[in-house]
């Protein structure tokens, strides 16, 4: 056995993931070639390095089959209902920000706050005859925000990729997406609503709550987390 | 929870004692088209129904509820008036507490008659309020009617109680409008802003998307008219704020309601059909002097009753839903009838507590 942790198998969130660990005195690293999903851990014994899409991290951590993941606030969120019976964020890590926004084209000049795309979604559906379409892939996160916010009269489209351009391609009048800098909304003009913020997300050391440990491993995990200073 | 095969005996002998009522038994589909769903209650259904997919149908539901259906089938071709009784299963997807059900019996009665729906009101809930006495439950009631005829008598624009009136079942931004038409929350710095404009559409940008022009020009123009209008008074504000708070037992809450129909008589008419209510009532043999009754009472959760509604819950068992709900669903009628509309009222008991409950007792 061991204690197995799981990471965002590429790109920058990896990088920073293993650079971050790399500073506390844990050393990630790839087993063999570039395309191999199997990583190394050196600096403490015991512990196993599982590359998963940074998207089923949640579901994994969920059923227990690994004890700690590296991933964004906003999909254990949005993934896991009842996520803090789920796991333990321990550890907010400084990277991979991004905020959750709710956002219209800039050229509606009157539609400033949620309040706003209330009365507007009402007016658009008389017009039309269908809802103000959202596009989204945080489809709970966004109905919770819209309901706990009194927003109705909307209809929720999914869209897994290339959100801000739904606007313009009119298979939406709104979106919902993630967004660090605003650069992408803004070359879409698109504007962000003054009480849109929906959630604040950056990748997290998470620990699984329901996962079975061993005594020895209980251990193992009790010290790497110690190592990492945030136990 | 009691066996399944002991519960939908259970749901049977219900419904055999509202075919003894005069109901007729009706069957409902499990699938049901979600376009209809969704066009009712909005993008909140999702998270209440299970969604499923098939290449011919579309999008269907499992039938979260058997009012709609049966309304449905109702409008297409019944007589009337009528009554009609159903058992069986309903779904509903739980995202916030894994200990409620998703998937349970009911069995309800419904009643579409046009006339005098006071007397169709005392029917629906004494013969509910019979079949569970046993069970020592507590009886709560309530008039969505009363609130709304409230807004629909404030001095203010048309488009200001259109705007309450969609909202009313959405307590927190009902709140909201009401602080800002009475001039209670300030005017939002964009808002302010966009009005001192001259032609706010000059910096706009490119318009992307469906939304057009004229549409965002039609937007500014009742902004304008809004902000030309007198605030609600907060007299008037007073006058809801009271409502809502009514909290008594049934003669006290007419005594307190006929009061503040003395200072907006627009509510009297509404008064007026809450005591004859009583009126039936008593006659049906409720005791209405205990009876509880609360103005605000099914607003958070029951969308499309307006007018009577009333639900039964152990009192101590505050874990447990309601074991039975029920009211006047007039609207959904309206919007599901294309032009027509039925009063309606009707209820559900769940078989399932009432067996649990019995048993417990």
């Amino acid at each position: 056995m061991s204690v197995k942790l799981g990471v965002p198998s590429k790109g920058r969130l990896m990088e920073k993931t293993f650079q971050w660990f790399g500073e506390r005195g844990i050393t990630l690293s790839r087993a063999g070639s570039e395309r191999e999903y199997a990583g190394q851990v050196a600096g403490i014994d015991g512990v196993e390095l599982i590359l998963l899409s940074a998207g089923e991290i949640p579901r994994e951590l969920a059923a227990g089959r690994i004890h700690l993941g590296v991933t964004g606030n906003d999909l254990v969120q949005e993934k896991l209902v009842g996520w803090n019976a789920h796991v333990e964020a321990m550890a907010p890590m400084g990277f991979g920000q991004a905020d959750l926004v709710l956002a219209v084209p800039s050229a509606w000049v009157d539609v400033g706050t949620l309040d706003d795309l209330d009365a507007a979604a009402a007016a658009f559906r008389q017009v039309h005859g269908f809802r103000l379409r959202i596009a989204t892939k945080y489809h709970r996160l966004v109905r919770e925000f819209l309901r706990d916010n009194g927003v109705a009269d909307y209809a929720l489209v999914d869209s897994q990729g290339a959100t801000e351009g739904t606007v313009k391609f009119e298979t939406a009048e709104a979106i919902a997406d993630i967004t660090s800098s605003g650069d992408t909304l803004r070359a879409n003009h698109l504007k962000v609503l003054e009480d849109g913020l929906i959630l604040r997300s950056q990748a997290t050391l998470f620990r699984a709550r329901q996962a079975e440990i061993g005594d020895a491993d209980r251990a193992i995990l009790a010290e790497l987390l110690s190592r990492l200073q945030v136990s | 929870m009691p066996e399944k095969s002991a519960i939908i005996a259970e749901a049977a002998r219900l419904r055999a004692l509202f075919e003894q009522a005069g109901a007729v038994p009706v069957e409902t589909a499990i699938l049901q088209p979600a376009a209809t769903l969704l066009d009712l209650y909005g993008e909140d259904i999702r998270a209440r129904a299970y969604t499923t997919t098939d290449a011919l149908k579309g999008e269907q539901m499992l039938r979260p509820d058997f009012t709609v259906p049966i309304v449905e089938m109702h409008m297409a071709h019944g007589a009337e008036p009528a009554r009609y009784t159903y058992a069986g299963e309903v779904f509903r997807r739980q995202e916030d507490d894994p200990e409620r059900a998703s998937e349970y019996l009911q069995v309800g009665y419904e009643v579409f008659a046009r006339d005098d729906s006071a007397r169709a009101d005392a029917e629906v809930f004494a013969l509910i309020h019979r079949i569970l006495e046993p069970l020592g439950l507590r009886a709560a009631t309530g008039d969505i009617g009363i609130l709304m005829a409230a807004v629909n008598g404030l001095r203010t624009t048309e488009r200001r109680k259109a705007a309450l009136r969609r909202h009313i079942w959405r307590p927190r931004r009902f709140r909201a409008l009401i602080d800002r038409f009475s001039g209670r929350a300030p005017v939002p710095e964009s808002r302010a802003a966009l009005l001192a404009m001259d032609d706010p559409m000059a910096q706009a940008g490119p318009l992307i998307g469906l939304r057009d022009e004229s549409e965002i020009a039609a937007r500014i123009a009742a902004l304008r008219e809004d902000a030309k209008a007198a605030p609600i008074s907060d007299a008037e504000v007073g006058l809801i704020d009271a409502i809502l708070a009514v909290r008594e037992t049934s003669l006290d809450a007419l005594k307190q309601l006929r009061d503040i129909a003395k200072d907006l008589p627009a509510i009297s008419a509404a008064v007026d059909q809450l005591a004859a209510r009583l009126e039936a009532l008593e006659g049906q043999g409720i005791d209405v002097a205990a009876l509880h009754f609360e103005a605000s009472y099914g607003r958070t959760q029951m969308e499309y009753y307006d007018g009577f509604v009333f639900g039964f819950t152990a009192e101590d068992r505050p874990d447990l839903p309601p074991v039975a709900t029920g009211g006047r669903y007039d609207a959904l009628t309206r919007r599901l009838g294309q032009g027509r509309e039925i009063p309606a009222v009707g209820g559900m008991i769940r078989p399932g507590l009432a067996l649990a409950l019995g048993e417990a007792r």
